[in-house]
């Protein structure tokens, strides 16, 4: 059935349909309709879970674990300064292996005080142990939340679903919502190989010599590899059904480009209309999104980029005295590779500075008419 | 591809109006995208909220800055800000007044349009004499101004989008839709 659904609400009725069983959030501008619309749902009976309230993300994290462990099917929500309180305990999540959910609004840090979009809080949660997908529209928030289930729970590590503030999450466009049953067929219960049950007492996450700690991260990072497997299996098993794809990259018009920009989140779908004006043109312009950053799809974006000339990464986030951190990864992931092209990163759209087409179009002029780029950081939009 | 901004004041249902707006649009076969100036929200202060429509799928994401038309919820907005910033050359200005069109004078080649209502939405007991909510009364105007879904999709988008009062809600909005002054 097709809704007209605000980014927020989409997330929640996502995670009603992936049939959650505890909720534990704490609400934050711009994620706060998240937490109403599920209390909402909860209260009203239609979905059968334990909604906790809690007096931090901290605790919202940290029970989502206790309930995660116990074998339920867990999921929270929050954003920026909330994610950044999380920090702890998402370690102890993933490290767990405990395949918990979690929406993260992209809100800009603070100081200045913000609550408009740009990447840095969910970036800077990059070595947690975490999957991190970057949606580009509701649809996709709606549908990856029930795509991060799936591959979580095969693979006990947890799923960052992740979007912009206000341009998703307080934007109301059209998005079909899927039957439940067919949702049920697609999604199994949750029914994990080891939980803390009282009838069958085991201890989880005790001291863990020199001896034998190695090992665990050894399996996590394996399991990660894994994931860049698994997300394209699932999001093609999930398109056979409801008839929309998903992957960890998503490529535009890239097979026979010149030059490709590569970008993520909503400013991806803006760059796309870009690329129509480049074809028009007769300019090879391509646009390769990458949804997946968590694990990172190093050899699909080899694949993708092996062919250009030159590669514009646009970066809406930053590492303060290095580069964009899409850009950092993309240039380390492929340093190694035989693809010796100029790779250009772009740093815009901070703090919710708006991007639009002429911004991309300047970026994409920048980037065509430079040799090489003349910094790791080529700041768009700002005044200097 | 069509454009609108919204000029209301906190508490009259400016972005809700946008939001059943969509959903009108959307039961009428298009593609839509509706949103708030992303910003804070306060009782009486001046709200901005856009809309817009397309027969494909939307990808464009940045906010709008050339409105093709324009709604002004509250007619003393005219006085406090200038609604017209960006506004294309013959975009309608559809305005809550109960004035006729004759009475505004824009700087710039745009086409005035009015509908009363606030009259409207107090005789149908919408929000209070003091702050009445005008949002459902002013879309029957749009979609009559517009054309761009049917007065059967605006009831129905009333009914999913409206926590009470459904049926005055819908009565306002076929009021307005006939009593729009300077529409074709």
């Amino acid at each position: 059935m097709k809704k007209v659904l605000m980014g927020n609400h989409a997330i929640s009725i996502g995670a009603t349909l992936s049939r959650v069983q505890v909720i534990a959030a704490y609400p934050i501008t711009p994620q706060t309709q998240v937490v109403e619309k599920l209390s909402e749902i909860v209260a009203n009976g239609e979905l059968d879970a334990e909604f906790i309230k809690v007096e931090s993300e901290h605790s919202a994290m940290a029970a989502s674990i206790g309930a995660a462990a116990a074998g339920a099917r867990a999921f929270t929500a929050t954003s920026a300064q909330g994610l950044l309180l999380m920090h702890e305990v998402l370690h102890w999540a993933s490290r767990a292996r405990l395949p918990i959910v979690m929406a993260n609004i992209n809100r800009a840090l603070a100081p200045g005080w913000t609550i408009w979009t740009d990447q840095n809080d969910s970036l800077s949660q990059r070595d947690t142990g975490w999957i991190q997908l970057y949606a580009s529209d509701n649809q996709e928030v709606l549908d990856s939340l029930i795509i991060a289930y799936k591959v979580a729970e095969q693979l006990s590590l947890p799923v960052m679903v992740i979007l912009d503030a206000f341009v998703l999450s307080h934007t109301y466009e059209p998005v079909e919502v899927p039957e439940q049953s067919e949702v049920d067929k697609f999604l199994p219960p949750f029914n994990p190989e080891w939980k803390l049950d009282v009838n069958n007492p085991h201890a989880f996450g005790g001291l863990t010599a020199p001896n034998i700690y190695m090992e665990f991260q050894y399996n996590h990072h394996n399991a990660m590899l894994k994931a860049k497997e698994l997300i394209n299996k699932e999001g093609e098993a999930f398109g056979k059904i409801f008839g929309r794809t998903y992957g960890n990259i998503d490529k535009y018009k890239t097979d026979d480009a010149d030059y490709i920009l590569l970008t993520s989140g909503t400013l991806a779908r803006t760059s796309n209309i870009v690329v129509d004006s480049y074809r028009e043109k007769g300019i090879k312009l391509g646009n390769l999104r990458v949804r997946t950053f968590r694990p990172f799809p190093t050899e699909e974006i080899y694949d993708a980029l092996k062919k250009a000339k030159k590669v514009f990464v646009v970066d809406r986030n930053l590492s303060y005295g290095h580069s964009g951190i899409f850009f950092e990864e993309t240039k380390a992931s492929l340093y190694n590779s035989d693809l010796d092209i100029p790779i250009f990163g772009f740093v815009t759209g901070l703090g919710g500075r708006d991007v639009t087409p002429e911004l991309i179009t300047e970026i994409v002029e920048h980037g065509i008419k430079s040799e090489k780029p003349e910094n790791d950081v080529i700041w768009m939009g700002v005044q200097k | 591809m069509l454009e609108l901004r919204l000029h209301g004041r906190g508490g009259q249902g400016t972005v809700v109006a946008s939001k059943i707006l969509a959903d009108a649009v959307v039961m009428a076969g298009k593609y839509v995208q509706a949103f708030p100036e992303y910003g804070v929200e306060r009782r009486g202060a001046p709200v901005v909220a856009f809309v817009r429509i397309d027969d494909k799928s939307i990808n464009l994401r940045s906010k709008i800055y050339n409105p093709d038309h324009l709604l002004v919820l509250d007619p003393t907005l005219i006085e406090s800000i200038n609604v017209t910033e960006g506004l294309k050359e013959q975009g309608i200005i559809l305005i809550n007044s109960e004035k006729d069109p004759s009475s505004f004078n824009f700087d710039g080649n745009f086409k005035v349009m009015t509908v009363d209502a606030t009259k409207i939405a107090i005789s149908h007991r919408l929000g209070s004499k003091a702050s009445p909510i005008v949002n459902t009364a002013i879309l029957g105007g749009v979609i009559r101004a517009l054309s761009i879904a049917s007065l059967d999709n605006l009831v129905e988008a009333i009914k999913n989008g409206v926590p009470v009062k459904v049926e005055e809600n819908i009565a306002a909005a076929k009021e307005a839709y006939e009593s729009l002054k300077g529409g074709n």
